[in-house]
């Protein structure tokens, strides 16, 4: 059961007391079945209308929604089955995100990052470096040269997907992940680069560490980002990172 | 709240496999990546808190497999409900599906259980454990919830109300036989189509509705891997989106993956559909080797059950018994 919100958003059923908001860029479409066909992508105005629909969902509903999963392209939207049924929940959304029918520009809060960089605390930058036939220094000018975008968060609590890398250094995922990737661990998968909130598995390349806590539960808010925010790496000393109070105890279990 | 740092309640004096402090559940804290948590089997785990007269959402201990003793330290109601394992008081073998009168010093064990797989111990009052995001429902995977992010462990307390003499007296409840839920070896799933189902020949389809599938070794709070017919989408995966309650995904291998409580909220593999609430609680009382089939249903047949389901729940009356 699909319904077409409009030129950009599509509903469908995810389950018992789910929707899923799929959302595409602003292409010609001459029926509804082309809309399928064409594959999500990753674009800045495609979250940026996500970011968008979940502003006014979050105005326009209260206790019937009990959460949204805002992702790159598209929001789950779990709603209460005692206050809502699929029927009038398809028709309030679609009547709500109409509303988002010209995409705004507006971008979400610029936070930024220190990131050290070094051999030290990134023990995969050489090994990029040598794929990308550049430099060390010329990866790490290249990683905080761009302004990333926070598609998503999930994985882990705190866990923010970043995008995108600069295709020079774009680098795939290690084909047997590290047991152990320390907290604050910058890595690169793909074109996607993130801070691991807290010390994990995981198959991404290290390229830095930061001192900040992506995740504290104690702390209000929780996270230094959310979904929509843009977010930028600058290079710290050791001596700062140290500082800022990073740790460097932490290092990365090799098994590979 | 009471300080929990001296607080009374019921100490933990062996704490079985895997024993968590679960309310229904941790809703609201999607944006930062935090899963829902709570109860596996919600129906039973609202059964233990109606028998102790509790709101329903009350902290509880979730037991799977068995194994948890208790000595309590001060006078109690509890309810067990759930799995069939053995519960004895002071070695007295005791009912599931009742409360029950508990005074200090007495010692709760439950055994293990061959049928179903976990058990829920309800508290008059619940558990006074001190939420976090909302919710004091433990996620092992996040070390959030419970008493200090993780399962039980021997010399936890868990501080309860004490419960006075007159209401002692009080006519204790319990839940007739045949109105309790039944556990089986066997699970239907009925099955919402969703998501990336358009991806799924309708070839595929057939047979992953008409396969038997049986519970793998990779089974738990996150999700149960099921073995069996492989199931080939025409992709191999997504734009990462968010995986909702009951979600099925077909990895590349074609094993179907039924996704649960402490599921992570978003993923890129394809999806089939979604099973609905009430057959995941079935699902998740299933261990390796039970069977589980799939049945499609629509959505709007999805909601009918559910509220069938719910009004079958509140309209079942406890009685009581002396």
């Amino acid at each position: 059961m699909t319904t077409q919100i409009n030129e950009t958003i599509r509903l469908d059923v995810a389950g018992e007391n789910a929707l899923m908001l799929y959302f595409t860029s602003n292409v010609d479409q001459s029926s509804e079945q082309s809309a399928l066909e064409i594959p999500p992508e990753i674009s800045p105005n495609i979250s940026n209308d996500v970011h968008q629909a979940v502003q006014l969902i979050r105005s326009h509903f209260s206790t019937e929604i009990v959460d949204l999963i805002p992702s790159y392209a598209s929001i789950l939207v779990v709603f209460n089955l005692l206050e809502i049924d699929h029927h009038r929940l398809r028709n309030k959304l679609k009547s709500v995100l109409n509303q988002c029918h010209n995409a705004s520009e507006k971008q979400g809060r610029l936070v930024e990052l220190p990131a050290y960089y070094s051999l030290e605390s990134g023990v995969d930058l050489a090994r990029i470096a040598k794929h990308a036939k550049l430099t060390v220094e010329q990866v790490i000018a290249l990683h905080q040269a761009q302004e990333y975008r926070v598609y998503a968060i999930g994985f882990a609590p705190g866990f923010a997907y970043l995008g995108e890398v600069d295709e020079r250094i774009a680098m795939a995922r290690l084909t047997t992940p590290r047991l152990k990737v320390p907290k604050g661990a910058i890595a690169i998968a793909d074109r996607q680069t993130a801070v691991y909130p807290a010390q994990s598995p995981g198959g991404w390349n290290i390229v830095g560490l930061c001192p900040i806590d992506m995740f504290n539960a104690q702390a209000k808010p929780s996270m230094p980002v959310e979904v929509g925010d843009r977010v930028k790496f600058f290079a710290i000393t050791k001596s700062e990172f140290l500082e800022l109070g990073g740790l460097l105890s932490n290092q990365v279990s090799l098994n590979d | 709240m009471t300080d929990s740092n001296n607080a009374l309640g019921l100490k933990v004096t062996s704490a079985g496999v895997l024993s968590l402090i679960q309310d229904a559940g941790r809703y609201g804290a999607f944006n930062l990546g935090l899963t829902n948590g709570g109860p596996a089997d919600p129906l039973a785990f609202y059964w233990a808190n109606r028998l102790c007269g509790n709101e329903l959402n009350s902290t509880v201990i979730e037991i799977s497999l068995g194994g948890l003793a208790l000595t309590a330290q001060i006078d109690c109601v509890i309810a067990v409900t759930g799995a069939p394992m053995p519960l004895t008081i002071n070695g007295q073998a005791t009912e599931l599906w009742r409360s029950v009168i508990v005074a200090a010093g007495d010692s709760i064990h439950l055994g293990f259980t061959q049928l179903g797989v976990r058990c829920y111990l309800a508290v008059a009052g619940g558990f006074d454990i001190k939420p976090i995001f909302g919710s004091t429902s433990t996620v092992c995977r996040e070390s959030i919830g419970g008493i200090r992010g993780g399962k039980l462990i021997e010399n936890d307390v868990l501080p309860c109300q004490v419960v006075t003499k007159a209401a002692n007296k009080q006519k204790q409840l319990m839940l007739p036989e045949h109105d309790q839920p039944k556990y089986s070896n066997e699970v239907l799933l009925h099955t919402v189509l969703s998501y990336q189902q358009q991806h799924f020949s309708r070839i595929e389809k057939r047979l992953f509705f008409s396969s038997e599938y049986q519970v793998s070794k990779h089974w738990d709070r996150m999700g149960y891997r099921l073995q069996g017919r492989a199931i080939k989408a025409d992709i191999d995966g997504i734009l990462s989106e968010g995986i909702c309650y009951g979600a099925v995904q077909i990895p590349a291998d074609g094993q179907p993956i039924v996704l649960l409580n402490d599921r992570q909220t978003i993923g890129g593999y394809p999806k089939i559909g979604a099973v609905i609430s009430q057959d995941c609680a079935k699902l998740a009382q299933c261990r390796q080797g039970d069977n589980v089939r799939f049945e499609p249903i629509s959505i709007s047949q999805a909601d009918n059950l559910f509220h069938l389901n719910l009004r079958r729940f509140t309209q079942t009356s406890l009685i009581t018994y002396t």
